[in-house]
């Protein structure tokens, strides 16, 4: 019974994918886990699927799904995109994952391109970018302009790429600031901009005076505008959501990204790869200085940059410990991204327990 | 870390905005229940008023306005459920459903142009002597006027339904729809303006959000609060008091959390964070099963058809 499903389903997929054909030579999906709307992660995503349209007109079609939940979900609305004529599908939050596999299984011959997660298969790529790296410059940011000592951060859900964040962020901060400590808020959600903002608000009110945040909107800058705080701009550069208030901004930029890979599958180059792109190629950008932010630290953040980009600083460099203090990088050794693309701890000093 | 450094008053104080809007909009829904009409569309009208609300309040720079706008454009939005589900007897649950949908959809398209932009703050009534009392005038008397309208709204409708006679023909279409039309009430007309004024209430709740909680624009914004709205009307067991019990204990687990977590407390996050889910299973399972104290009043006449057949 389940093996005359399977072909049924096959069979209807062949049917859409040669309907879909007369149309234009590729047809992309693109999974979103929130609004293109959100004006951070998801509206960059989104930009980079518009990048694909104007890059290559009639010859691709594109099409997303928005607010799709990570989980089962997921895979009924990736399933109904390989049904539906898709040739290959941006697969756009880590929570898809398993998801991804599972339905890349059902469909060999449509690619997958799943962002910021680690299991690949002949038809999944994976691809990320290494926003710890900006992380590392808007945290020294952060631990030059707060006064209070205590930086605020806004973590989603407890996985490597936001443990990584918080990590990276708190060592820059660390070496800028020697008294500064970290307050850390998991708020379970993506994208829930009430929430977030109840968040930035509570740190705000156990004194920090800099938010950091590892959501999708703009919430928490705004609260900290209202509030006469410092916050930073995530994903997308937010300028006008806390023009007095954003000291500077990491972007996401896909779009060189996508049409890469769409430019392949047309061209029928593409095989499986694993990309980790960050602030020489890009894919993690930083957005301009606010005002407010003195010469000296432009200055100093500007090289950290630099020095990333160009392979002469890494975010991690020992002496480095662990949180329980057992030894992690020795002095001058850097992370290898093995331990990193799982890091599931954090570094000595930050408080707090990552929740399981 | 220290649990003295949480300041009950300003815990008290954000809890009570944090719950402000899933108070309206549950308000909002009891009335609409209360006349026997089951409208799921909570979360799309609350995101209709969200952007009304947001749209007037910018171009005409008047949170006030504003605020009216939200209430308009959440009317609005419910009286298509009204046509729908009592002139052409839909099924209700279905229409409800479909009107979150479109709202959420109309929402994203009416704000197109309005995300980025940051609205004037609504500015907070200074009440004299009673915001001067220490402490509890922090707590209770430096709030916005929404977060008073919420609590004062609340214990309206209880007077409504308590104590006049409005509120028993309101009660009595939503109990027995055939015995309160042969008693010669009009239960189609009592429900349509039921829907409205939930309808104006849930707009409210949106309108909370985008101008004074958050206060921006963002495409789906409201993320779930309409349900959870729906899910404390019957948290309360359909009595208007119980409203403010269960919305403010909900904000304030929510609220509470974060807190514990800024000041570094261990503890379990997830199950925090599902605690008023929970809470409202419990309450839902001892409500059906008609055991326990809890004392409930489920509308006779909930989700059902009304045809004038005599």
């Amino acid at each position: 019974m389940k093996k005359k499903f399977n072909f049924l389903l096959t069979f209807m997929g062949i049917l859409c994918v040669s309907a879909g054909a007369y149309a234009a030579d590729l047809k992309v999906g693109f999974v979103y886990v929130g609004p293109p709307g959100d004006f951070g992660w998801t509206y960059q995503h989104d930009q980079g699927r518009k990048a694909v349209e104007r890059a290559f007109g009639d010859r691709v079609e594109t099409t997303f799904a928005e607010n799709v939940p990570e989980g089962a979900d997921a895979e009924r609305v990736m399933t109904q995109m390989a049904l539906s004529g898709h040739d290959m599908i941006f697969a756009t939050s880590f929570g898809y994952m398993d998801p991804v596999i599972n339905v890349a299984a059902k469909f060999p011959n449509v690619k997958f391109e799943h962002a910021t997660g680690y299991r690949r298969a002949d038809n999944v790529s994976t691809y990320s970018a290494r926003f710890y790296e900006g992380r590392t410059v808007i945290g020294h940011i952060a631990g030059k302009m707060t006064k209070t000592n205590v930086v605020g951060y806004i973590a989603s859900y407890p996985i490597p790429e936001v443990v990584r964040g918080i990590n990276s962020a708190y060592l820059a901060a660390k070496a800028a600031n020697p008294n500064v400590q970290f307050k850390i808020v998991w708020v379970f959600t993506w994208f829930d901009p009430a929430k977030e903002a109840d968040a930035a608000n509570a740190l705000i009110d156990q004194g920090a005076d800099v938010i950091m945040a590892h959501t999708d909107s703009p919430s928490p800058l705004t609260v900290a505008e209202e509030r006469g705080v410092y916050a930073f701009g995530q994903a997308s550069d937010m300028l006008q959501f806390g023009p007095n208030a954003r000291l500077g901004s990491i972007i996401d930029d896909w779009d060189p990204y996508y049409i890469e890979r769409v430019q392949a599958a047309l061209d029928g180059t593409w095989e499986s790869t694993d990309t980790w792109d960050g602030l020489a190629p890009g894919m993690a950008a930083l957005g301009g200085f606010g005002d407010m932010v003195p010469f000296e630290v432009r200055a100093e953040a500007m090289a950290l940059a630099i020095g990333i980009a160009g392979g002469r600083i890494h975010s991690f460099t020992g002496p480095i410990n662990r949180q329980d203090g057992t030894p992690w990088l020795a002095e001058g050794e850097t992370a290898d991204d093995g331990t990193l693309i799982t890091m599931n701890f954090y570094v000595e000093g930050i408080e707090g327990e990552i929740p399981q | 870390m220290d649990i003295s450094s949480i300041d009950p008053v300003i815990l008290i104080a954000s809890l009570m905005v944090s719950s402000t809007s899933i108070l309206l909009a549950a308000t909002g829904e009891l009335i609409v229940e209360k006349s026997g009409v089951l409208n799921l569309g909570v979360e799309g009208m609350m995101i209709i008023g969200a952007i009304c609300g947001f749209i007037i309040c910018v171009e005409f720079k008047s949170p006030f306005l504003g605020l009216i706008g939200s209430a308009l454009g959440g009317a609005l939005l419910s009286m298509i459920f009204a046509a729908v589900t009592q002139f052409l007897r839909a099924n209700q649950v279905a229409s409800g459903l479909a009107l979150t949908l479109f709202g959420l959809g109309l929402a994203s398209l009416l704000g197109h142009s309005y995300t980025g932009i940051k609205p004037p703050y609504l500015p907070k009534p200074n009440i004299p002597l009673l915001s001067d009392i220490p402490i509890v005038g922090k707590m209770l008397f430096q709030h916005d006027v929404v977060v008073y309208f919420s609590i004062v709204s609340v214990v309206a409708a209880w007077f409504l339904f308590q104590k006049t006679k409005l509120g028993l023909i309101v009660k009595a279409v939503g109990e027995n729809q055939e015995s309160a039309h042969a008693l010669g009430y009009n239960v189609i007309r009592t429900r349509v303006i039921a829907i409205l004024v939930g309808g104006s209430f849930a707009g409210l709740a949106g309108g909370y959000l985008s101008l004074v909680r958050v206060p921006q624009w963002t495409e789906g914004m409201t993320a779930g609060a309409g349900w959870i709205a729906l899910a404390l009307v019957v948290f309360s067991g359909w009595k208007p008091l119980r409203l403010i019990i269960g919305a403010y204990i909900f904000g304030g687990f929510t609220i509470l959390q974060l807190n514990l977590q800024a000041i570094g407390i261990e503890l379990s996050v997830a199950l925090l964070s599902m605690t008023p889910y929970i809470v409202t299973i419990i309450a839902l399972v001892l409500i059906s099963s008609g055991k326990g104290r809890v004392g409930t009043s489920t509308p006779g006449s909930l989700g059902k058809v009304f045809m004038k057949v005599r």
